[in-house]
């Protein structure tokens, strides 16, 4: 079987790697570099000295820790949260449904920074300025838009009639939720959940107007670094560090989305 | 086994009347179709008697218990539905032990169940397969198999073979009557597929608009359609528009004597009580004629342009543009929408002549 060549996927992806790869890599290569002077095109020396000096400093790991326990914290309450609201949304109807459902928009559709110097002000009476409640608060502002619109369309995806042969085989509606509706909308709520869990691990200016100084994360400690010296090489390795938990969150992402149980739909 | 009875029940979307008053009594192990149009409530109707919609209106008892108020999941039916709505994260044996683990039954029961119901539908060692790996038909069964392990006292079917093709459709309702008749259970079956109801029936109930036009046992409802909407749906039916007069149609065709009161009237014959006997001096001519194997269909003109079709045998096979005499088998008359009680004595088989 002879196929056409898609010249134009083709330039199209050649255009598209070397846009998001290119840069990647150049600063993948920075973190391994210890001389690189102007013309070269690679390194004069590779070395991992900058690795060693970053992470032989405790407020790196300090950082590291914050960001993941943050992220993991603020991506389980979204979750809880959301996931019966979406699902609320999704199937019941209620007066203002609509009006509340995008009322959700509203975080996203002001500029953000002045809404966070409001809700700074206020935290600051309410005493969650520096504190890791108060940048998980902030934080979680910034999830609840993907944690309840990706979950209702999920949800309203899942066949209704699934939902009722599991209520006639004797479940209520709580069990109709855990036990069917939750794993037919499993794929598209996981996505949602990596996408807040990075989000958050890279989320910078509620976690520096809320957290500082006390609490400092992973981007927040980058910036430091950046501003304070020039060094090139911290900031990639810093780089490279963070794109650690989006990378195994995309290999985790594509088993599950990937796998067959999931990929095959049905009845529909 | 049960009683599933319907009073007075009645049903609205919006204002508009979907059901407005419907009585409905199913006999224990009785097979029930409804059968009618798209927006003839049929659905609505299986589904007030499965509890998944709550009617306005009315009463719905299962052996004598009202039942009207109980959610879904407290009810004694089980419902199979269109799209199967198999749960896809299961295995085959996950989806039918659903129910019985929900019941809390001990897990060497909920085994020995799964796989004697498994046994029952033909799909022995299938357990462990995922249901998206099986074929439509097999889905199918598995379906018919989740709703009958919790061995419910009312089984509702929602039109559950309009997805398979014509063959396995055809196995699938032969299996299903089998169980059925083997079990003894009572149950209600929604199709809009005419054949089927005919072939499973022990009852079929015809609905308009919210409303029964006849509820009879399948031979009577072909046979002898209580109203003209009956005869129209129910097969194929010939309707000849004449006029009663002094107790005789007017129609140039069929002249026959009715004792009937005065006045406007349909004559309605089936296509297979038609003969059709080659005469240049016919009144009819031959304008199509389709070979449907086991028969052959003439689609017929009058002078007059009036249509009309008829059975013939495969070795009678006229010829398009031939000219034919008819005679009919059987007749019978509608008036007002009603059929006429008259029926003359002697349309007997082939008393009549064209």
């Amino acid at each position: 079987m002879s196929r056409r060549t898609d010249w134009t996927g083709i330039l199209l992806a050649a255009v598209l790697g070397l846009v998001i790869v290119v840069p990647l890599v150049v600063v993948a290569i920075w973190a391994f570099a210890e001389v690189w002077r102007y013309p070269s095109v690679l390194p004069q020396e590779f070395g991992l000295r900058f690795w060693n000096a970053t992470l032989a400093r405790p407020d790196v790991w300090a950082a590291m820790s914050m960001s993941l326990r943050l992220s993991v914290t603020v991506t389980a309450l979204s979750a809880l949260i959301c996931l019966p609201a979406a699902y609320a949304f999704a199937r019941l109807d209620f007066p203002g449904r609509n009006w509340l459902f995008l009322s959700f928009l509203a975080s996203h559709a002001f500029p953000k920074f002045g809404l966070l110097v409001a809700i700074a002000g206020i935290f600051l009476n309410l005493g969650l300025i520096s504190t890791f409640w108060g940048v998980v608060l902030i934080q979680l502002v910034g999830t609840l838009m993907m944690m309840i619109w990706i979950p209702v369309a999920a949800f309203q995806s899942v066949d209704r009639r699934m939902e009722e042969a599991a209520r006639d085989a004797g479940a209520g509606p709580v069990r109709v939720f855990w036990s069917i509706s939750l794993p037919q909308a499993a794929p598209t709520i996981f996505a949602a959940l990596m996408l807040s869990f990075v989000g958050t691990f890279y989320e910078t200016e509620g976690a520096w107007l809320i957290g500082a100084p006390e609490i400092r994360t992973m981007p927040v400690l980058m910036i430091t670094f950046i501003n304070n010296q020039i060094v090139v090489q911290y900031g990639a390795v810093l780089s490279v560090l963070l794109w650690v938990p989006s990378f195994f969150a995309l290999l985790f992402t594509r088993r599950l989305v990937g796998s067959q149980s999931f990929a095959k739909g049905f009845g529909v | 086994m049960a009683t599933l009875s319907l009073s007075a029940i009645g049903k609205s979307f919006g204002g508009a009347d979907v059901i407005p008053g419907l009585d409905l009594d199913i006999a224990e192990g009785e097979l029930v179709c409804l059968l009618g149009p798209s927006g003839s409530g049929k659905s609505t109707l299986l589904r007030m008697a499965g509890g998944f919609e709550m009617p306005d209106r009315g009463t719905v008892r299962i052996g004598g218990a009202d039942v009207t108020r109980m959610p879904p999941e407290k009810r004694p039916t089980a419902m199979v539905f269109q799209s199967h709505a198999l749960w896809s994260h299961m295995s085959v044996a996950g989806n039918i032990a659903f129910g019985l683990k929900l019941r809390r039954l001990p897990r060497a029961e909920i085994r020995s169940r799964v796989e004697a119901v498994l046994e029952l539908v033909g799909l022995a060692g299938y357990g462990a397969r995922k249901v998206w790996q099986l074929s439509g038909g097999q889905q199918q069964r598995v379906a018919i198999a989740r709703a009958l392990v919790l061995e419910p006292q009312i089984l509702l079917l929602d039109e559950p073979f309009a997805s398979l093709d014509q063959h396995l459709r055809e196995r699938m309702r032969e299996e299903l009557r089998d169980i059925q008749q083997r079990l003894g259970i009572t149950t209600l079956f929604v199709t809009h597929g005419q054949d089927e109801a005919l072939a499973l029936a022990d009852r079929i109930v015809v609905l308009k608009d919210g409303r029964i036009e006849q509820a009879d046992a399948p031979d009577v409802l072909y046979r002898a359609p209580a109203t003209r909407f009956v005869a129209g749906f129910i097969g194929t039916m010939n309707f000849l528009a004449c006029d009663i007069r002094r107790g005789r149609a007017d129609h140039p065709l069929f002249a026959v004597p009715l004792a009937l009161p005065d006045g406007p009237a349909e004559l309605a014959i089936r296509p297979e009580a038609l003969r059709l006997t080659p005469d240049a001096e016919g009144p009819v001519r031959v304008r199509r004629v389709t070979d449907y194997g086991s028969h052959v269909l003439a689609d017929l003109e009058t002078d007059d342009g009036e249509r009309l079709k008829a059975h013939c045998p495969p070795e009678a096979r006229p010829a398009p543009g031939q000219r034919m005499r008819l005679s009919a088998r059987q007749l019978s008359a509608y008036q007002q929408g009603r059929r006429a009680e008259a029926s003359p004595a002697h349309l007997r088989e082939g008393a009549l002549h064209a």
